[in-house]
């Protein structure tokens, strides 16, 4: 009789352990969604409401800002509350984690091969681009050239960076958005001007060899160039090496190459995650916010490029003219970019081994 | 490690006068599965389904050959330097009575206790050009940060306890006879050393190098922190994984996975078996 | 020749014998603490000097005006004692098993609880998400029931919990060993029922053990990283535990931040090992005894309880 009770007390307590891991499961769970555990249940009109947005790694400032705005206007608007959870990371990172169950509302990735991934697991409707106003980019950017104070050493367009002993900081194009944007706009900047891809090949190669760390991200790669002093050349988001500038009271110079690569970090909400959480409404008010003029100030306010159809030239005058190349310039798309470039023994992988 | 201590007129028998057997094996039992066993079984399932010439493609790609032998040849180095090093420390913590000596032994189980992302950023930061360290050694060329230098450094740091401890005990119940009779018989210090005294330590040399080679092996957390994340440099075996599981490669990072599980398992039979000679040498 | 011999036997050569010149005992002296500064010292004392390098104000804002920070230290505290109270249960139901019993598959248990020190963090979170994702082998199931594990906090329990399963069992296995069943059986004979042998008995036996695996758990609990790293998802405010949160603040540039934190951890680290010594002189007592009690040399006894 012992026994039976002893054994009972370890099924006992071990279904508490487990029951216990359920609940928290449960609870964190409903935490992020902000409804009750009972799925399909429409929320009350006046219930505060959580988003999750899983964003890529350099827009932290940005989304704080529109965060705190979009609060106040969507409470003025609806009488509810409404709080917004970030997530930061490399863009294909974040896919991965959104794939892998990371409940994103919305997500606001790097770049378009990204949001699909996320799409052919079946968490986005198809068509999703067309939902949204210039299908679904409310802002674009590129990417330039952080140097150090003066430009030591001479640093004014794409061939420049290989040259002999200049060290060039930029992510990982596997992981990180930032690393595959800067990849193209090397590529592209050979084969836009007359190149052969061997040339841009070889040019590729060079460059990725003077590369002494390949950070996961973006903000990590701009902390090794600007806080840890490494390098002499930044690849990096025109956002981001603007702040980057800025913060670095007068320790770096940006310098914009004439040609580069035109980002596009399309926004989308996950429908299957809304769906469940109750927050569609909320998720659309959030990205349709983007397009208005108030969004758009902010956004320029940060370097981002409004791109929305009333303030793209309002704010011209504070990006410099840069020459941009789309995806169709390197590749046939983007699905083929990934074959020749940073898929497993592509391009890059190749790149990686010659020493 | 555990071992197998066998004593002869204590009550190590069958001892069914004690209760609780079927309780505890059960509840061993029950929480070896769920936490162990049904994980390293999900890991093994989703490796079948790959079929062997994925799989083998897999873990035998240019990136994963680098990512073991970068692995290896780290936790080898860093194993070997630590052993040494354990050495040293144990020697002159047994042998010699200094002030502080309390204090040191103590220190030696730090990297124990100590979070090992802490230590990787410890060390990037001392290492790095304008850290305490790197401000001396950058300008020498010698780079402690992104680069192999830096993670071999970080794995020595993780490794040493163990290296020490293996020596110490060896050393403290050293017995002075076979010394003195080499003394005696017209033996220089060196030598008695080299003839004597280290032979006996080989088993407890072989112990700590197999323990901090067994830990270096899988470490991540400090490695993240001084790696360039370069392919063929600084990209070790955990990192690879990581990468992989970032670009939704489940199936070859598990692949990878499995590699590695296999060298480490392999270091701990191979750890088993030498304690378990060491202990005969002993008992 | 037997007479010299003798005489030579006498303890300056005993001492000539077993020692170095001044000379090269300085020398090794001064190598060691090098070797000691520059590896373990060094990284320690960097750490707290950086935390504190803009002044005591500034550490204390730095942890507590941020609540990605607080609520990273919050989770820490929520998750370790969680991981350490049910391995510190398997390790007492486990080291009862295998100190007392012999059985056919006790060595395989022994390795098997040996197994997560072998395994990389990393692939412990990629086992974790093998299963417990989205795409996982229960993830249909878990999204059906709307239950988290991944990227949630029962995720980073359960991998918090399989890195740091052996401490406590490694710790207890020896101790009971070394203890011997005598008291126990004793207990038992005399009548009492297993629950009084055990709370009686067994425990307060092995108390100093016990704790000692407790505190190793628990600081290897606290400090996890690669494990919780990958079933993490980087939410913040929700799933960042101390050490990704100091990585965090490293990526943000915000290095006083960041070894503020660190300095937490250290400052764990640095109490751990100071109780560690505490508990291994009052377990190296207790074994003593044991040792004079039961015949076997002390320093046998002191053997079994390595490392």
């Amino acid at each position: 009789m012992a026994r039976t009770g002893r054994a009972t007390a370890v099924v006992f307590s071990f279904s508490l352990f487990l029951a216990a891991l359920i609940s928290g499961a449960i609870h964190c769970g409903s935490a992020v969604s902000g409804v009750a555990a009972a799925a399909d249940k429409p929320a009350a009109n006046t219930d505060p409401v959580e988003l999750l947005n899983v964003a890529c790694d350099p827009t932290r400032e940005l989304w704080q800002d529109i965060n705190e705005q979009f609060g106040k206007i969507y409470e003025r608007d609806t009488g509810r509350k409404v709080t917004i959870k970030q997530s930061h990371g490399g863009s294909s990172s974040q896919a991965r984690a959104v794939n892998d169950g990371l409940e994103a509302d919305v997500v606001t990735l790097a770049m378009w091969p990204d949001t699909d991934l996320i799409r052919r697991s079946g968490l986005i409707a198809e068509g999703w681009e067309k939902r949204l106003p210039e299908n679904s980019l409310p802002y674009y950017s590129t990417i330039v050239f952080v140097v150090r104070k003066g430009n030591p050493k001479q640093i004014h367009d794409w061939p420049d960076l290989v040259k002999p002993d200049v060290q060039i900081i930029t992510p990982h194009p596997k992981t990180s958005g930032n690393g595959k944007l800067s990849f193209l706009a090397a590529w592209g900047s050979v084969v836009t001007r007359g190149g052969s891809e061997d040339q841009a090949k070889d040019f590729v190669t060079k460059l990725y060899q003077q590369v002494p760390v390949l950070d996961v991200a973006a903000r990590a790669a701009t902390m090794t160039f600007s806080k840890k002093g490494i390098g002499d050349v930044h690849l990096t988001w025109e956002n981001e090496g603007q702040q980057e500038v800025q913060d670095s009271k007068g320790e770096l110079e940006i310098v914009y190459p004439p040609v580069s690569f035109k980002a596009e970090p399309q926004v989308a909400w996950v429908d299957e995650n809304v769906k469940k959480h109750g927050t569609v409404d909320a998720a659309r008010a959030y990205l349709e916010f983007l397009y208005t003029p108030v969004a758009q100030q902010m956004i320029a306010k940060h370097f981002y490029r409004p791109n929305s159809e009333g303030d793209r030239q309002k704010f011209a005058d504070r990006f410099p003219p840069i020459k941009l190349f789309g995806i169709t310039a390197v590749a046939k798309d983007w699905d083929d970019a990934y074959q020749k470039f940073f898929n497993d023994g592509a391009l890059f992988d190749q790149i990686s081994e010659k020493k | 490690m555990m071992h197998d201590h066998r004593q002869k007129g204590k009550g190590f028998f069958v001892n069914r006068t004690l209760p609780g057997f079927r309780l505890t094996l059960g509840i061993t039992l029950i929480y070896l599965s769920v936490m162990l066993l049904i994980p390293l079984a999900a890991c093994l399932w989703k490796v079948t389904q790959l079929g062997p010439a994925a799989f083998w493609a897999a873990v035998w790609t240019s990136r994963a050959r680098s990512a073991y032998f970068l692995t290896f040849s780290a936790s080898f180095i860093s194993a070997a330097v630590t052993s040494l090093l354990g050495l040293l420390i144990a020697w002159v913590l047994v042998r010699y009575e200094w002030p502080g000596k309390r204090v040191v032994d103590s220190l030696v189980d730090l990297p124990l206790a100590l979070p090992t992302a802490v230590a990787g950023l410890a060390y990037s930061a001392l290492y790095v050009q304008n850290g305490w360290f790197g401000r001396f050694l950058v300008p020498l060329g010698i780079h402690g940060t992104y680069s192999r230098l830096g993670i071999v450094l970080v794995l020595i740091f993780i490794g040493l306890p163990f290296a020490v401890r293996a020596v110490q005990p060896v050393l403290e119940s050293m017995e002075a006879d076979a010394e003195e009779a080499a003394t005696l018989l017209g033996a220089s210090r060196w030598q008695t050393f080299w003839r004597v005294i280290l032979p006996t330590l080989k088993p407890a040399l072989i112990t700590g190098f197999a323990l901090s080679f067994a830990r270096a092996i899988g470490e991540y957390g400090s490695v993240v922190f001084v790696s360039s994340n370069k392919q063929g440099e600084t990209e070790i075996a955990p990192m690879l994984i990581v990468s992989k599981l970032e670009q939704n490669s489940y199936a070859e990072a598990t692949a990878i996975a499995l590699v590695l599980l296999a060298m480490s398992f392999g270091m701990l039979a191979l750890i088993n078996v030498l304690e378990r000679r060491s202990r005969r040498h002993y008992a | 020749m037997p007479n010299a011999v003798a005489t030579l036997t006498s303890a300056h050569v005993t001492a000539a014998a077993r020692h170095e010149s001044a000379v090269a005992r300085r020398v090794l002296i001064g190598l060691a603490l090098n070797v000691v500064g520059v590896l373990i010292v060094g990284p320690v004392a960097l750490i707290f000097y950086s935390a504190l390098e803009n002044g005591i104000a500034a550490y204390w804002t730095g942890l507590v005006s941020n609540p990605a920070t607080l609520n990273a230290i919050k989770l820490t505290l929520i998750v370790t004692p969680i991981a350490v109270v049910f391995n510190t249960l398997f390790g007492i139901a486990a080291a009862w098993l295998i100190a007392r019993f012999r059985f056919a598959g006790r060595t395989v248990l022994t390795t098997l609880i040996d197994l997560p020190f072998s395994i990389s963090p990393v692939v412990v979170g990629l086992m974790l998400m093998l299963i417990f994702g989205r795409l996982g082998y229960l993830g249909p199931w878990l999204q059906k029931m709307d239950i988290h594990v991944v990227f949630a906090l029962p995720g980073i329990v359960l991998a918090t919990t399989f890195v740091t399963l052996p401490f406590v069992a490694r710790e207890l296995i020896p101790v009971m060993e070394a203890l011997g069943s005598e008291e126990d059986t004793a207990a038992i004979s005399l009548g009492a029922s297993s629950w009084q042998m055990f709370w009686r008995v067994t425990l307060p036996n092995i108390k100093w053990g016990l704790l000692y695996g407790l505190i190793l758990c628990n600081a290897r609990a606290m400090g996890e990283f690669g494990a919780v790293y990958v079933v993490s998802g980087r939410i913040e405010n929700q799933t960042t535990t101390m050490p990704l949160q100091v990585q965090k603040l490293l990526e943000q540039g915000n290095d006083a931040d960041a070894f503020a934190l660190a300095s937490l951890l250290t400052l764990l680290a640095l109490v751990t090992l100071g109780l560690k010594v505490w508990l291994e002189r009052k377990t190296r007592r207790q074994l003593a005894a044991v040792a004079v009690a039961t015949g076997i040399s002390e320093q046998a006894a002191e053997n079994i309880h390595i490392q």
